[in-house]
């Protein structure tokens, strides 16, 4: 199944997903020496983000959460890829110095659709899209 | 978002750093709905200090290999880059900081260090700029009557790559019509009132009556103050900035009064100068300390290098009555202020920043109340 979505960060990711249903704030939320949700209220709270298709609605907080994600990289417990129901500036502008690819705005509820553990490839480009075995 | 034929070649260039410049400025063109770049004059790029940054960000720098195309400005860093060692920063610090002014300054970026931008190089009324240091953003859109959205240093940076912003927010004039009507007390203290709107107004552009004539840099401080505790990136002033008659006055009313928000921590240090001192200030100063006397307390002064290395004697005289001036770096971005225990600013933007940035306390006074104090 493709589903199709706005490309922010391109390039092609796959891995398998880790869905969270509450916004997450990558300064805070997000252990980045581990890649664990830290963030206690999340709904993911403990889960490693690590190499994960990162499926998340919405980010919140501090600015300098742009460069949480390339210390990640550096580090390893980047996630493979995003994808986000609606992008901000924070996480798009961290993702594309980081090189990890993020699609938003997604034509159906990928929240609902996909689940935690499901095999899902992104591609971003000139068109985005999300594919999933279904 | 519609991008010309030269543009679509940005995004496809064999240099990375191009590239990831230009599919930032696509990113933020998208997500805040422009449909199209425009040319800007200049830029400015925060996130300099190794201490906001960090190796992640020092690193970042490293990778870049591209030039500038417009005029561009770094803003403060974490220390003065030649007496450094004064203010008590260690070598390590010294060596990563120079490091990123460094990386920056291989790409065509001036070694400005300073808020201020405007006093090396003024814009003129209508340009576009991408400047991320929040006071400088302010003092251009309101004082100067340029355009320029909030940038991130990161975005501001991609801006001076490719010579370009997304046409979105402020760069549109209807975007900058007020949306509050602000009377403040003529006896209000303009930085402090800045504090106490941004407090209640947040991100929304107000429309100030004074009540009285100010100084540019009495309006420098207000506007720094707002978009520290609020967020908003400009201000109109009945009867002083450029584009104040241009709209309509909104029906909402809001009123500040002088205040007394003055905590009572004994200050082991004051430092003036958040955003960096003008030449008359730092002349008010001057004249001050030769009025009261030698300082007994740590008196520390922030100015640009330009300013310093073009009136040398300022400086000196300054310095005859103990207080010490620097350059390149701020109090909020420096981690030397994090060894005193309390404070005193003449700044709402220090007094708003200080204690989440540096943690520690502060006491707000005016440029002479802080000279009368580090004389007691």
């Amino acid at each position: 199944m493709r589903i199709r979505a706005r490309p922010i960060s391109v390039g092609i990711a796959e891995g398998a997903a880790l869905v969270s249903k509450c916004p997450v704030s990558f300064l805070g939320d997000v252990n980045p020496e581990t890649g664990e949700i830290a963030d206690r209220n999340s709904d993911v709270f403990g889960e490693k983000i690590t190499g994960k298709i990162f499926v998340f609605p919405e980010s919140r907080g501090s600015t300098v959460g742009t460069y949480v994600l390339l210390q990640m990289r550096k580090k390893g417990t980047a996630p493979a890829g995003i994808i986000m129901l609606e992008s901000e500036a924070i996480v798009a502008v961290g993702a594309i110095i980081s090189g990890i690819p993020l699609v938003d705005r997604p034509e159906i509820d990928v929240l609902e659709t996909i689940e935690s553990g499901e095999a899902v490839k992104i591609f971003s480009g000139r068109e985005g899209w999300i594919e999933i075995d279904r | 978002m519609e991008l010309s034929p030269e543009e679509e070649r940005l995004l496809e260039s064999d240099n990375e750093t191009v590239r990831k410049c230009m599919e930032i400025l696509v990113a933020l063109g998208k997500i805040y709905g422009a449909e199209r770049l425009i040319k800007i004059k200049s830029a400015q790029i925060s996130g300099i200090s190794y201490k906001n940054i960090g190796d992640a960000g020092l690193e970042w720098l490293e990778s870049l290999d591209a030039r500038v195309v417009v005029r561009s400005f770094m803003n403060p860093a974490g220390m003065d880059v030649e007496r450094w060692s004064e203010m008590g920063i260690d070598r390590d610090f010294y060596e990563k900081q120079m490091r990123i002014i460094r990386a920056l300054e291989r790409l065509g970026v001036e070694v400005s260090l300073t808020c201020t931008p405007y006093y090396l190089d003024s814009p003129s009324f209508g340009d576009h700029l991408a400047w991320a240091e929040s006071s400088a953003v302010v003092y251009a859109n309101s004082v100067i009557g340029a355009r320029t959205n909030r940038e991130s240093g990161i975005s501001a940076l991609a801006s001076a790559v490719i010579g370009k912003t997304p046409f979105y927010g402020l760069h549109i004039k209807e975007n900058r019509a007020p949306k509050v009507l602000v009377l403040i007390d003529r006896d209000a203290d303009p930085a402090m009132a800045g504090y106490e709107l941004g407090k209640i107004t947040g991100s929304e552009i107000p429309i100030v009556d004074f009540g009285r004539g100010v100084s540019k840099e009495e309006l420098k401080l207000f506007g720094a103050a707002l978009a520290a505790s609020g967020g908003a990136g400009m201000f109109h002033a009945s009867g002083i900035t450029p584009e104040w008659r241009d709209f309509e006055i909104p029906d909402e009313r809001i009123r500040i009064e002088s205040s007394d928000l003055k905590s009572d921590c004994h200050p082991d240090l004051i430092a003036i100068g958040c955003p960096h001192l003008s030449l008359n200030e730092l002349r008010e100063i001057s004249r001050l300390l030769k009025k009261y006397g030698k300082v007994k307390k740590e008196v520390w002064i922030f100015t640009s290098r330009k300013i310093l290395k073009e009136n040398p004697e300022i400086a000196e005289e300054i310095e005859k009555f103990g207080a010490k001036v620097f350059a390149d770096t701020c109090m909020v971005v420096s981690p030397a202020t994090e060894r005193f225990e309390c404070v005193m600013v003449n700044s709402g933007k220090a007094f708003e920043y200080l204690p989440k940035l540096r943690g520690v306390n502060v006491v707000f006074g005016s440029i002479r109340e802080c000279i009368r104090r580090a004389v007691e």
